[in-house]
Protein backbone atom coordinates (compact mmCIF):
# COMPACT_ATOMS: atom_id res chain seq x y z
CA UNK A 1 0.00 0.00 0.00
CA UNK A 2 2.90 2.80 1.24
CA UNK A 3 4.79 1.33 -1.52
CA UNK A 4 1.97 1.42 -4.41
CA UNK A 5 0.55 5.04 -3.35
CA UNK A 6 3.39 6.53 -1.20
CA UNK A 7 4.98 8.37 -3.84
CA UNK A 8 1.44 9.76 -5.28
CA UNK A 9 1.27 10.68 -1.79
CA UNK A 10 4.49 12.90 -1.50
CA UNK A 11 3.46 14.29 -5.00
CA UNK A 12 0.38 15.35 -3.83
CA UNK A 13 2.12 16.81 -0.30
CA UNK A 14 4.42 19.20 -2.62
CA UNK A 15 1.78 20.43 -4.63
CA UNK A 16 -0.54 21.17 -1.66
CA UNK A 17 2.25 22.46 0.30
CA UNK A 18 2.98 25.05 -2.56
CA UNK A 19 -0.34 25.54 -2.85
CA UNK A 20 -0.59 26.94 0.29
CA UNK A 21 2.44 28.96 -0.14
CA UNK A 22 1.43 30.61 -3.16
CA UNK A 23 -2.38 31.14 -1.70
CA UNK A 24 -0.48 33.01 1.63
CA UNK A 25 1.55 35.62 -0.59
CA UNK A 26 0.06 38.55 0.54
CA UNK A 27 -0.60 39.73 -2.73
CA UNK A 28 -3.13 36.34 -4.06
CA UNK A 29 -6.48 37.52 -2.80
CA UNK A 30 -8.56 35.59 -0.53
CA UNK A 31 -11.60 35.26 -3.11
CA UNK A 32 -8.89 34.10 -5.98
CA UNK A 33 -7.34 31.25 -3.90
CA UNK A 34 -8.66 29.47 -0.85
CA UNK A 35 -5.70 28.28 0.81
CA UNK A 36 -5.91 24.15 1.39
CA UNK A 37 -6.23 25.17 5.09
CA UNK A 38 -9.12 27.50 4.24
CA UNK A 39 -10.67 24.61 2.40
CA UNK A 40 -10.25 22.23 4.71
CA UNK A 41 -11.69 24.79 7.32
CA UNK A 42 -14.95 25.08 5.17
CA UNK A 43 -15.38 21.46 5.26
CA UNK A 44 -15.62 21.54 8.57
CA UNK A 45 -17.89 24.13 9.09
CA UNK A 46 -19.88 22.84 6.29
CA UNK A 47 -19.62 19.91 6.85
CA UNK A 48 -23.63 19.00 7.34
CA UNK A 49 -24.78 21.19 4.22
CA UNK A 50 -22.08 19.40 2.01
CA UNK A 51 -22.59 16.16 2.91
CA UNK A 52 -26.62 16.49 2.39
CA UNK A 53 -25.73 17.66 -1.14
CA UNK A 54 -23.25 15.62 -1.69
CA UNK A 55 -25.48 12.44 -0.83
CA UNK A 56 -27.88 13.44 -4.05
CA UNK A 57 -25.17 14.18 -6.16
CA UNK A 58 -24.09 10.60 -5.23
CA UNK A 59 -27.33 9.07 -5.68
CA UNK A 60 -27.48 11.00 -9.19
CA UNK A 61 -24.59 9.56 -10.08
CA UNK A 62 -24.97 5.96 -9.04
CA UNK A 63 -28.59 5.50 -11.06
CA UNK A 64 -27.09 6.95 -14.00
CA UNK A 65 -24.04 4.55 -13.82
CA UNK A 66 -26.93 1.79 -13.37
CA UNK A 67 -28.80 2.73 -16.49
CA UNK A 68 -25.71 3.17 -18.80
CA UNK A 69 -24.58 -0.36 -17.49
CA UNK A 70 -27.77 -2.20 -17.91
CA UNK A 71 -28.38 -0.30 -21.64
CA UNK A 72 -24.66 -0.65 -22.69
CA UNK A 73 -24.51 -4.39 -21.64
CA UNK A 74 -27.70 -4.90 -23.34
CA UNK A 75 -26.62 -2.57 -26.76
CA UNK A 76 -23.27 -4.26 -26.76
CA UNK A 77 -24.87 -8.11 -26.83
CA UNK A 78 -27.87 -7.30 -29.15
CA UNK A 79 -24.68 -5.69 -31.36
CA UNK A 80 -22.81 -8.67 -31.01
CA UNK A 81 -25.26 -11.26 -32.37
CA UNK A 82 -27.17 -9.06 -34.85
CA UNK A 83 -23.71 -8.15 -37.60
CA UNK A 84 -25.95 -5.71 -39.33
CA UNK A 85 -27.30 -4.25 -36.22
CA UNK A 86 -22.99 -3.38 -35.23
CA UNK A 87 -22.51 -2.09 -38.73
CA UNK A 88 -25.01 0.30 -38.36
CA UNK A 89 -25.41 1.17 -34.86
CA UNK A 90 -21.31 1.45 -34.42
CA UNK A 91 -20.44 4.21 -36.39
CA UNK A 92 -23.27 6.08 -34.80
CA UNK A 93 -21.91 5.06 -31.40
CA UNK A 94 -18.58 6.57 -32.17
CA UNK A 95 -19.95 10.00 -33.99
CA UNK A 96 -22.51 10.65 -30.98
CA UNK A 97 -19.05 10.77 -28.61
CA UNK A 98 -18.57 14.54 -30.62
CA UNK A 99 -21.80 15.86 -28.98
CA UNK A 100 -20.63 17.96 -26.43
CA UNK A 101 -22.96 16.47 -23.53
CA UNK A 102 -22.36 20.24 -21.42
CA UNK A 103 -24.22 21.74 -23.91
CA UNK A 104 -27.30 19.19 -24.37
CA UNK A 105 -27.72 19.41 -20.29
CA UNK A 106 -29.67 22.55 -20.54
CA UNK A 107 -31.61 20.91 -23.55
CA UNK A 108 -32.69 17.96 -21.17
CA UNK A 109 -33.35 20.32 -18.18
CA UNK A 110 -35.91 21.67 -20.73
CA UNK A 111 -37.29 18.08 -21.72
CA UNK A 112 -37.16 16.38 -18.71
CA UNK A 113 -37.92 19.11 -16.10
CA UNK A 114 -35.58 20.03 -12.85
CA UNK A 115 -35.98 16.30 -11.08
CA UNK A 116 -33.77 14.24 -11.18
CA UNK A 117 -34.30 13.04 -15.08
CA UNK A 118 -31.91 15.22 -16.74
CA UNK A 119 -29.04 14.42 -14.03
CA UNK A 120 -29.56 10.44 -14.68
CA UNK A 121 -29.64 11.08 -18.35
CA UNK A 122 -26.32 12.87 -18.74
CA UNK A 123 -24.62 10.84 -16.36
CA UNK A 124 -25.81 7.68 -18.53
CA UNK A 125 -25.15 9.47 -21.80
CA UNK A 126 -21.52 9.78 -20.69
CA UNK A 127 -21.13 6.31 -18.91
CA UNK A 128 -22.53 4.45 -21.57
CA UNK A 129 -20.01 4.85 -24.58
CA UNK A 130 -17.11 3.43 -22.76
CA UNK A 131 -19.20 0.90 -21.71
CA UNK A 132 -20.61 -0.54 -24.65
CA UNK A 133 -17.88 -0.17 -26.98
CA UNK A 134 -15.48 -1.79 -24.35
CA UNK A 135 -18.15 -4.76 -23.80
CA UNK A 136 -18.03 -5.46 -27.78
CA UNK A 137 -14.33 -5.18 -28.10
CA UNK A 138 -14.17 -7.97 -25.75
CA UNK A 139 -17.14 -9.94 -27.10
CA UNK A 140 -15.41 -9.73 -30.35
CA UNK A 141 -12.12 -10.73 -29.40
CA UNK A 142 -12.89 -13.87 -27.64
CA UNK A 143 -10.60 -16.26 -29.86
CA UNK A 144 -12.31 -18.20 -33.07
CA UNK A 145 -10.70 -21.03 -32.25
CA UNK A 146 -12.92 -21.73 -28.87
CA UNK A 147 -15.79 -20.69 -30.88
CA UNK A 148 -15.36 -23.27 -33.40
CA UNK A 149 -14.68 -25.70 -30.11
CA UNK A 150 -18.24 -24.39 -28.74
CA UNK A 151 -20.01 -25.36 -32.35
CA UNK A 152 -18.34 -28.94 -32.23
CA UNK A 153 -19.69 -29.70 -28.95
CA UNK A 154 -23.23 -28.68 -29.89
CA UNK A 155 -23.50 -25.50 -28.11
CA UNK A 156 -26.33 -23.12 -29.11
CA UNK A 157 -25.61 -19.58 -30.23
CA UNK A 158 -26.83 -18.43 -26.56
CA UNK A 159 -24.80 -20.81 -25.05
CA UNK A 160 -21.63 -20.02 -25.97
CA UNK A 161 -22.39 -16.64 -25.16
CA UNK A 162 -23.70 -17.05 -21.49
CA UNK A 163 -20.63 -19.79 -21.54
CA UNK A 164 -17.85 -18.34 -22.90
CA UNK A 165 -17.81 -14.80 -24.43
CA UNK A 166 -19.30 -13.13 -21.47
CA UNK A 167 -17.18 -14.15 -19.19
CA UNK A 168 -14.58 -14.11 -21.24
CA UNK A 169 -15.29 -10.39 -21.93
CA UNK A 170 -15.67 -9.46 -17.81
CA UNK A 171 -12.33 -8.08 -18.03
CA UNK A 172 -12.97 -5.82 -21.00
CA UNK A 173 -16.57 -4.87 -19.50
CA UNK A 174 -14.35 -3.34 -16.40
CA UNK A 175 -12.20 -1.63 -17.95
CA UNK A 176 -15.15 0.58 -19.58
CA UNK A 177 -16.66 0.94 -15.91
CA UNK A 178 -13.84 1.99 -14.56
CA UNK A 179 -13.90 4.90 -17.42
CA UNK A 180 -17.46 5.28 -16.75
CA UNK A 181 -17.07 5.37 -12.99
CA UNK A 182 -14.61 8.46 -13.49
CA UNK A 183 -16.08 10.34 -15.47
CA UNK A 184 -19.95 9.58 -14.20
CA UNK A 185 -19.27 12.24 -11.48
CA UNK A 186 -18.64 14.72 -13.91
CA UNK A 187 -21.38 13.93 -15.63
CA UNK A 188 -23.88 14.47 -12.59
CA UNK A 189 -22.27 17.82 -12.28
CA UNK A 190 -22.92 19.22 -15.98
CA UNK A 191 -26.82 17.76 -15.42
CA UNK A 192 -26.99 20.31 -11.52
CA UNK A 193 -25.64 22.90 -13.59
CA UNK A 194 -27.87 23.21 -15.86
CA UNK A 195 -30.58 23.63 -13.36
CA UNK A 196 -30.80 21.70 -10.13
CA UNK A 197 -32.28 22.24 -6.56
CA UNK A 198 -29.99 20.79 -5.02
CA UNK A 199 -26.20 18.61 -5.13
CA UNK A 200 -22.44 19.26 -4.22
CA UNK A 201 -22.58 20.33 -7.97
CA UNK A 202 -24.99 23.35 -7.60
CA UNK A 203 -23.19 23.75 -4.34
CA UNK A 204 -20.33 24.62 -6.12
CA UNK A 205 -21.38 26.92 -8.92
CA UNK A 206 -23.37 28.97 -6.18
CA UNK A 207 -20.56 29.43 -3.69
CA UNK A 208 -18.75 30.33 -7.20
CA UNK A 209 -21.40 33.08 -8.00
CA UNK A 210 -21.38 33.97 -4.06
CA UNK A 211 -17.92 34.29 -3.36
CA UNK A 212 -17.67 32.04 -1.38
CA UNK A 213 -14.36 30.30 -2.23
CA UNK A 214 -13.62 28.21 0.25
CA UNK A 215 -16.77 26.54 0.06
CA UNK A 216 -16.34 25.89 -3.23
CA UNK A 217 -12.71 23.88 -3.29
CA UNK A 218 -14.23 21.95 -0.83
CA UNK A 219 -16.92 20.94 -2.64
CA UNK A 220 -14.75 20.16 -5.62
CA UNK A 221 -12.46 18.04 -2.97
CA UNK A 222 -15.67 16.03 -1.62
CA UNK A 223 -16.59 15.22 -5.81
CA UNK A 224 -12.74 13.77 -6.41
CA UNK A 225 -13.20 11.55 -3.35
CA UNK A 226 -16.57 10.54 -4.64
CA UNK A 227 -14.69 9.58 -8.09
CA UNK A 228 -11.71 7.86 -6.69
CA UNK A 229 -14.20 6.02 -4.69
CA UNK A 230 -16.55 4.81 -7.12
CA UNK A 231 -12.80 3.99 -9.53
CA UNK A 232 -11.76 1.61 -6.25
CA UNK A 233 -15.00 -0.18 -5.60
CA UNK A 234 -14.95 -0.95 -9.89
CA UNK A 235 -11.70 -2.15 -8.85
CA UNK A 236 -12.86 -4.22 -6.02
CA UNK A 237 -15.51 -5.70 -8.18
CA UNK A 238 -13.25 -6.46 -10.63
CA UNK A 239 -11.16 -8.60 -8.62
CA UNK A 240 -14.45 -10.34 -7.12
CA UNK A 241 -15.98 -11.32 -10.62
CA UNK A 242 -12.15 -12.11 -12.40
CA UNK A 243 -10.62 -14.51 -9.73
CA UNK A 244 -8.44 -16.29 -12.86
CA UNK A 245 -6.93 -13.05 -14.20
CA UNK A 246 -4.41 -13.09 -10.95
CA UNK A 247 -3.55 -16.49 -12.18
CA UNK A 248 -2.50 -15.53 -15.99
CA UNK A 249 -4.82 -17.43 -17.32
CA UNK A 250 -5.34 -16.60 -21.29
CA UNK A 251 -8.92 -15.77 -22.16
CA UNK B 1 -27.97 -41.50 -26.57
CA UNK B 2 -25.85 -43.68 -24.37
CA UNK B 3 -24.47 -42.05 -21.41
CA UNK B 4 -21.18 -41.08 -21.81
CA UNK B 5 -19.68 -44.16 -19.61
CA UNK B 6 -21.58 -46.22 -21.37
CA UNK B 7 -19.83 -44.94 -24.67
CA UNK B 8 -16.53 -45.06 -22.72
CA UNK B 9 -16.72 -48.37 -21.62
CA UNK B 10 -17.94 -50.14 -24.83
CA UNK B 11 -16.68 -49.50 -28.08
CA UNK B 12 -18.38 -46.89 -29.55
CA UNK B 13 -21.33 -47.59 -32.14
CA UNK B 14 -20.65 -48.15 -35.64
CA UNK B 15 -22.91 -47.43 -38.15
CA UNK B 16 -21.02 -48.00 -40.41
CA UNK B 17 -17.99 -49.77 -41.75
CA UNK B 18 -15.76 -46.92 -42.62
CA UNK B 19 -15.30 -43.86 -39.64
CA UNK B 20 -14.31 -41.07 -42.21
CA UNK B 21 -13.76 -40.60 -46.02
CA UNK B 22 -12.76 -37.84 -48.00
CA UNK B 23 -13.77 -38.34 -52.05
CA UNK B 24 -11.96 -36.11 -54.05
CA UNK B 25 -12.08 -33.40 -51.97
CA UNK B 26 -10.87 -29.93 -52.75
CA UNK B 27 -11.27 -26.55 -50.78
CA UNK B 28 -9.87 -23.27 -51.85
CA UNK B 29 -9.46 -19.85 -49.89
CA UNK B 30 -10.36 -16.62 -51.93
CA UNK B 31 -8.22 -13.19 -50.04
CA UNK B 32 -7.39 -10.40 -51.67
CA UNK B 33 -4.11 -11.92 -52.91
CA UNK B 34 -6.50 -14.26 -55.31
CA UNK B 35 -7.10 -17.99 -54.94
CA UNK B 36 -5.58 -20.61 -52.63
CA UNK B 37 -6.37 -24.03 -53.31
CA UNK B 38 -5.59 -25.35 -49.62
CA UNK B 39 -6.64 -29.01 -50.44
CA UNK B 40 -6.68 -30.76 -54.14
CA UNK B 41 -8.47 -33.83 -55.49
CA UNK B 42 -8.25 -35.59 -52.01
CA UNK B 43 -8.83 -38.90 -51.25
CA UNK B 44 -8.92 -40.55 -47.41
CA UNK B 45 -10.43 -43.16 -45.70
CA UNK B 46 -10.22 -43.94 -42.12
CA UNK B 47 -11.82 -47.67 -40.87
CA UNK B 48 -13.45 -47.75 -37.84
CA UNK B 49 -11.25 -47.76 -34.60
CA UNK B 50 -8.12 -46.93 -36.71
CA UNK B 51 -6.20 -44.10 -35.99
CA UNK B 52 -4.76 -41.99 -38.66
CA UNK B 53 -2.17 -39.58 -38.68
CA UNK B 54 -1.65 -37.08 -41.02
CA UNK B 55 1.61 -35.37 -41.43
CA UNK B 56 2.82 -32.79 -44.06
CA UNK B 57 4.92 -29.36 -44.78
CA UNK B 58 3.29 -26.19 -42.53
CA UNK B 59 0.61 -24.84 -44.60
CA UNK B 60 -0.48 -28.02 -46.46
CA UNK B 61 -3.85 -27.99 -44.97
CA UNK B 62 -3.91 -30.37 -42.24
CA UNK B 63 -6.23 -28.05 -40.17
CA UNK B 64 -8.79 -27.65 -43.07
CA UNK B 65 -9.26 -31.42 -43.35
CA UNK B 66 -9.59 -31.69 -39.99
CA UNK B 67 -12.52 -28.48 -39.81
CA UNK B 68 -13.82 -30.27 -42.67
CA UNK B 69 -14.58 -33.51 -41.06
CA UNK B 70 -15.66 -31.42 -37.83
CA UNK B 71 -18.11 -30.17 -40.20
CA UNK B 72 -17.14 -26.60 -39.25
CA UNK B 73 -16.21 -26.38 -42.59
CA UNK B 74 -17.69 -27.31 -46.28
CA UNK B 75 -15.57 -28.82 -49.25
CA UNK B 76 -15.54 -26.74 -52.50
CA UNK B 77 -15.47 -30.02 -54.32
CA UNK B 78 -16.02 -33.54 -53.51
CA UNK B 79 -17.39 -35.11 -50.68
CA UNK B 80 -17.06 -35.65 -46.91
CA UNK B 81 -19.14 -38.15 -44.52
CA UNK B 82 -18.38 -39.21 -40.95
CA UNK B 83 -19.92 -42.51 -40.01
CA UNK B 84 -21.91 -42.26 -43.55
CA UNK B 85 -23.56 -38.59 -42.86
CA UNK B 86 -22.14 -36.21 -45.77
CA UNK B 87 -24.58 -33.42 -43.80
CA UNK B 88 -22.60 -30.60 -42.17
CA UNK B 89 -24.85 -31.33 -39.11
CA UNK B 90 -24.22 -34.83 -38.73
CA UNK B 91 -20.68 -34.55 -38.79
CA UNK B 92 -20.95 -31.86 -35.83
CA UNK B 93 -23.07 -34.55 -34.31
CA UNK B 94 -20.51 -37.62 -34.76
CA UNK B 95 -16.79 -36.15 -34.07
CA UNK B 96 -14.98 -34.29 -31.10
CA UNK B 97 -12.66 -31.57 -32.21
CA UNK B 98 -9.77 -30.92 -30.09
CA UNK B 99 -8.06 -27.61 -31.31
CA UNK B 100 -4.24 -27.02 -31.46
CA UNK B 101 -4.43 -25.05 -28.50
CA UNK B 102 -6.06 -26.86 -25.06
CA UNK B 103 -8.60 -24.00 -25.62
CA UNK B 104 -9.60 -24.41 -21.81
CA UNK B 105 -11.57 -21.71 -20.14
CA UNK B 106 -9.30 -19.75 -17.62
CA UNK B 107 -12.87 -19.02 -15.30
CA UNK B 108 -13.23 -22.79 -15.10
CA UNK B 109 -11.76 -25.69 -12.56
CA UNK B 110 -10.03 -28.35 -14.48
CA UNK B 111 -13.22 -30.73 -13.93
CA UNK B 112 -15.80 -27.86 -15.04
CA UNK B 113 -13.67 -27.67 -18.49
CA UNK B 114 -14.22 -31.02 -19.28
CA UNK B 115 -17.39 -31.13 -18.01
CA UNK B 116 -18.38 -28.33 -20.67
CA UNK B 117 -18.44 -31.23 -23.36
CA UNK B 118 -21.43 -32.43 -21.34
CA UNK B 119 -22.95 -29.07 -20.69
CA UNK B 120 -22.97 -28.39 -24.38
CA UNK B 121 -25.23 -31.48 -24.51
CA UNK B 122 -27.87 -30.17 -22.20
CA UNK B 123 -26.79 -31.52 -19.09
CA UNK B 124 -26.91 -29.91 -15.91
CA UNK B 125 -23.73 -28.74 -14.15
CA UNK B 126 -23.82 -31.02 -11.47
CA UNK B 127 -24.95 -34.14 -13.09
CA UNK B 128 -22.25 -33.19 -15.97
CA UNK B 129 -19.40 -33.24 -13.04
CA UNK B 130 -20.98 -36.53 -12.00
CA UNK B 131 -20.35 -37.76 -14.90
CA UNK B 132 -17.06 -36.49 -15.40
CA UNK B 133 -15.14 -37.23 -12.81
CA UNK B 134 -15.08 -40.83 -13.22
CA UNK B 135 -13.29 -40.53 -16.52
CA UNK B 136 -10.62 -38.19 -14.75
CA UNK B 137 -10.20 -40.59 -12.57
CA UNK B 138 -9.33 -42.80 -15.32
CA UNK B 139 -6.68 -40.24 -17.03
CA UNK B 140 -5.08 -40.04 -13.48
CA UNK B 141 -6.53 -36.26 -12.92
CA UNK B 142 -8.23 -36.54 -10.12
CA UNK B 143 -5.59 -34.87 -7.62
CA UNK B 144 -6.25 -31.63 -10.46
CA UNK B 145 -10.25 -31.85 -10.43
CA UNK B 146 -10.32 -28.41 -8.56
CA UNK B 147 -7.28 -26.53 -10.08
CA UNK B 148 -7.77 -23.66 -12.42
CA UNK B 149 -6.02 -23.56 -16.24
CA UNK B 150 -3.70 -21.00 -15.40
CA UNK B 151 -2.13 -23.41 -12.29
CA UNK B 152 -1.76 -26.46 -14.56
CA UNK B 153 1.41 -27.34 -16.82
CA UNK B 154 0.97 -27.18 -20.47
CA UNK B 155 0.85 -31.41 -19.94
CA UNK B 156 -1.70 -31.67 -17.59
CA UNK B 157 -3.84 -28.57 -19.83
CA UNK B 158 -3.75 -31.14 -22.86
CA UNK B 159 -4.58 -34.18 -20.69
CA UNK B 160 -8.00 -31.74 -19.74
CA UNK B 161 -8.47 -31.00 -22.92
CA UNK B 162 -8.49 -34.24 -24.05
CA UNK B 163 -10.92 -35.78 -21.67
CA UNK B 164 -13.16 -32.92 -22.91
CA UNK B 165 -12.87 -34.34 -26.48
CA UNK B 166 -13.71 -38.13 -24.70
CA UNK B 167 -17.11 -36.59 -22.52
CA UNK B 168 -18.26 -35.70 -25.74
CA UNK B 169 -18.98 -39.29 -26.44
CA UNK B 170 -18.30 -38.84 -30.34
CA UNK B 171 -17.49 -42.09 -32.43
CA UNK B 172 -14.42 -40.39 -34.17
CA UNK B 173 -11.69 -37.91 -32.53
CA UNK B 174 -10.11 -35.13 -34.47
CA UNK B 175 -7.43 -34.18 -32.82
CA UNK B 176 -5.04 -30.93 -34.15
CA UNK B 177 -1.37 -30.97 -33.20
CA UNK B 178 -2.68 -31.87 -29.81
CA UNK B 179 1.00 -31.93 -28.00
CA UNK B 180 2.73 -29.24 -30.55
CA UNK B 181 3.22 -26.66 -27.55
CA UNK B 182 4.50 -29.39 -25.00
CA UNK B 183 8.50 -29.38 -24.98
CA UNK B 184 10.06 -33.33 -26.09
CA UNK B 185 10.02 -34.90 -22.77
CA UNK B 186 6.46 -33.76 -21.72
CA UNK B 187 5.27 -34.59 -25.79
CA UNK B 188 6.88 -38.00 -25.28
CA UNK B 189 5.15 -38.82 -21.90
CA UNK B 190 1.93 -37.85 -23.57
CA UNK B 191 1.71 -39.70 -26.85
CA UNK B 192 2.63 -43.07 -24.29
CA UNK B 193 -0.64 -42.18 -22.14
CA UNK B 194 -2.55 -41.34 -25.04
CA UNK B 195 -1.40 -44.62 -27.01
CA UNK B 196 -2.02 -46.27 -23.73
CA UNK B 197 -5.97 -45.11 -23.18
CA UNK B 198 -6.45 -46.06 -27.65
CA UNK B 199 -4.93 -49.57 -27.05
CA UNK B 200 -7.59 -49.91 -24.14
CA UNK B 201 -10.52 -48.56 -26.06
CA UNK B 202 -9.99 -47.94 -29.60
CA UNK B 203 -11.37 -45.06 -31.35
CA UNK B 204 -11.33 -43.74 -34.74
CA UNK B 205 -9.07 -41.16 -34.40
CA UNK B 206 -7.45 -38.47 -37.13
CA UNK B 207 -4.69 -37.15 -35.70
CA UNK B 208 -2.82 -34.11 -37.44
CA UNK B 209 0.75 -33.29 -36.69
CA UNK B 210 4.41 -32.09 -37.99
CA UNK B 211 6.12 -35.06 -35.91
CA UNK B 212 6.93 -37.57 -38.12
CA UNK B 213 7.61 -39.56 -34.79
CA UNK B 214 4.52 -39.27 -33.38
CA UNK B 215 2.57 -39.87 -36.49
CA UNK B 216 4.12 -43.17 -36.63
CA UNK B 217 4.10 -44.25 -32.52
CA UNK B 218 0.43 -43.29 -32.66
CA UNK B 219 -0.96 -44.48 -35.80
CA UNK B 220 -2.14 -47.00 -37.28
CA UNK B 221 -1.38 -45.76 -40.82
CA UNK B 222 0.61 -42.45 -41.62
CA UNK B 223 -0.43 -40.57 -44.53
CA UNK B 224 1.26 -37.92 -45.68
CA UNK B 225 0.44 -34.59 -47.41
CA UNK B 226 2.29 -32.42 -49.77
CA UNK B 227 2.76 -29.05 -50.01
CA UNK B 228 -0.12 -26.47 -50.78
CA UNK B 229 -2.43 -27.77 -52.24
CA UNK B 230 -2.49 -30.50 -50.14
CA UNK B 231 -2.83 -33.71 -51.66
CA UNK B 232 -2.20 -37.33 -50.37
CA UNK B 233 1.55 -38.51 -51.40
CA UNK B 234 2.40 -41.30 -49.35
CA UNK B 235 0.38 -43.76 -47.57
CA UNK B 236 2.04 -45.70 -44.63
CA UNK B 237 0.92 -48.93 -42.62
CA UNK B 238 2.65 -48.96 -39.53
CA UNK B 239 2.35 -53.02 -38.37
CA UNK B 240 3.98 -52.59 -34.78
CA UNK B 241 2.57 -54.61 -31.85
CA UNK B 242 0.58 -52.77 -29.15
CA UNK B 243 0.67 -51.26 -27.07
CA UNK B 244 4.14 -50.00 -27.91
CA UNK B 245 6.36 -48.86 -25.07
CA UNK B 246 7.97 -45.62 -26.97
CA UNK B 247 11.07 -46.32 -25.68
CA UNK B 248 11.47 -49.69 -27.46
CA UNK B 249 9.63 -48.56 -30.22
CA UNK B 250 11.12 -45.59 -31.35
CA UNK B 251 14.90 -47.57 -31.26
CA UNK B 252 13.23 -51.07 -33.23
CA UNK B 253 14.89 -50.76 -36.46
CA UNK B 254 11.58 -51.29 -38.03
CA UNK B 255 10.19 -47.96 -36.51
CA UNK B 256 13.67 -46.73 -38.43
CA UNK B 257 12.70 -47.80 -41.57
CA UNK B 258 9.15 -46.29 -41.85
CA UNK B 259 10.30 -43.17 -40.58
CA UNK B 260 12.83 -43.09 -43.33
CA UNK B 261 9.96 -43.57 -45.74
CA UNK B 262 8.13 -41.05 -44.18
CA UNK B 263 10.77 -38.54 -44.40
CA UNK B 264 11.25 -39.52 -48.24
CA UNK B 265 7.68 -39.26 -48.65
CA UNK B 266 8.05 -35.58 -47.16
CA UNK B 267 10.65 -34.16 -49.16
CA UNK B 268 9.23 -35.38 -52.26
Amino acid sequence: MVRRFGPSLALLLAALGAWQGVASLAAVDDLTLASPLEAAGALRADWTLLMENAWITLVETLLGLAIAVVGGALAAVAMHLVRPLRDAAYPLLVASQAIPLVVLAPLFVLAFDYGIGPKLAIVALICFFPITVNLLDGLRSVEPELIKLMRSLGASRLMTLRKVELPASLPSLFSGLRVAASVSVIGAVFGEWAGAEAGLGRLVLLGNNQLQTPRVYAGVVLLTVMALALFAAVSLAERAAVPWKRHGGAT
Amino acid sequence: MTTKLEALRSEPPSLAREGVAFEGVGRHYSSRRGDTAALEDLDLRIGNDEVVSVVGPSGCGKSTLLELAAGLQEPDSGAVRVAGSGAPAGRLERTAYMPQRDGLLPWRSALDNAALALECGGVGRAQARRRARPLFARLGLERFERALPGELSGGMRQRVAFARTLLAGREVLLLDEPFASLDSITRAGLQEWLAAILAEEPRTVLLVTHDVEEALYLGDRVVVLSARPGRVVAEIAVELRRPRPRRDVVTDPAFSALRQRALEALAW
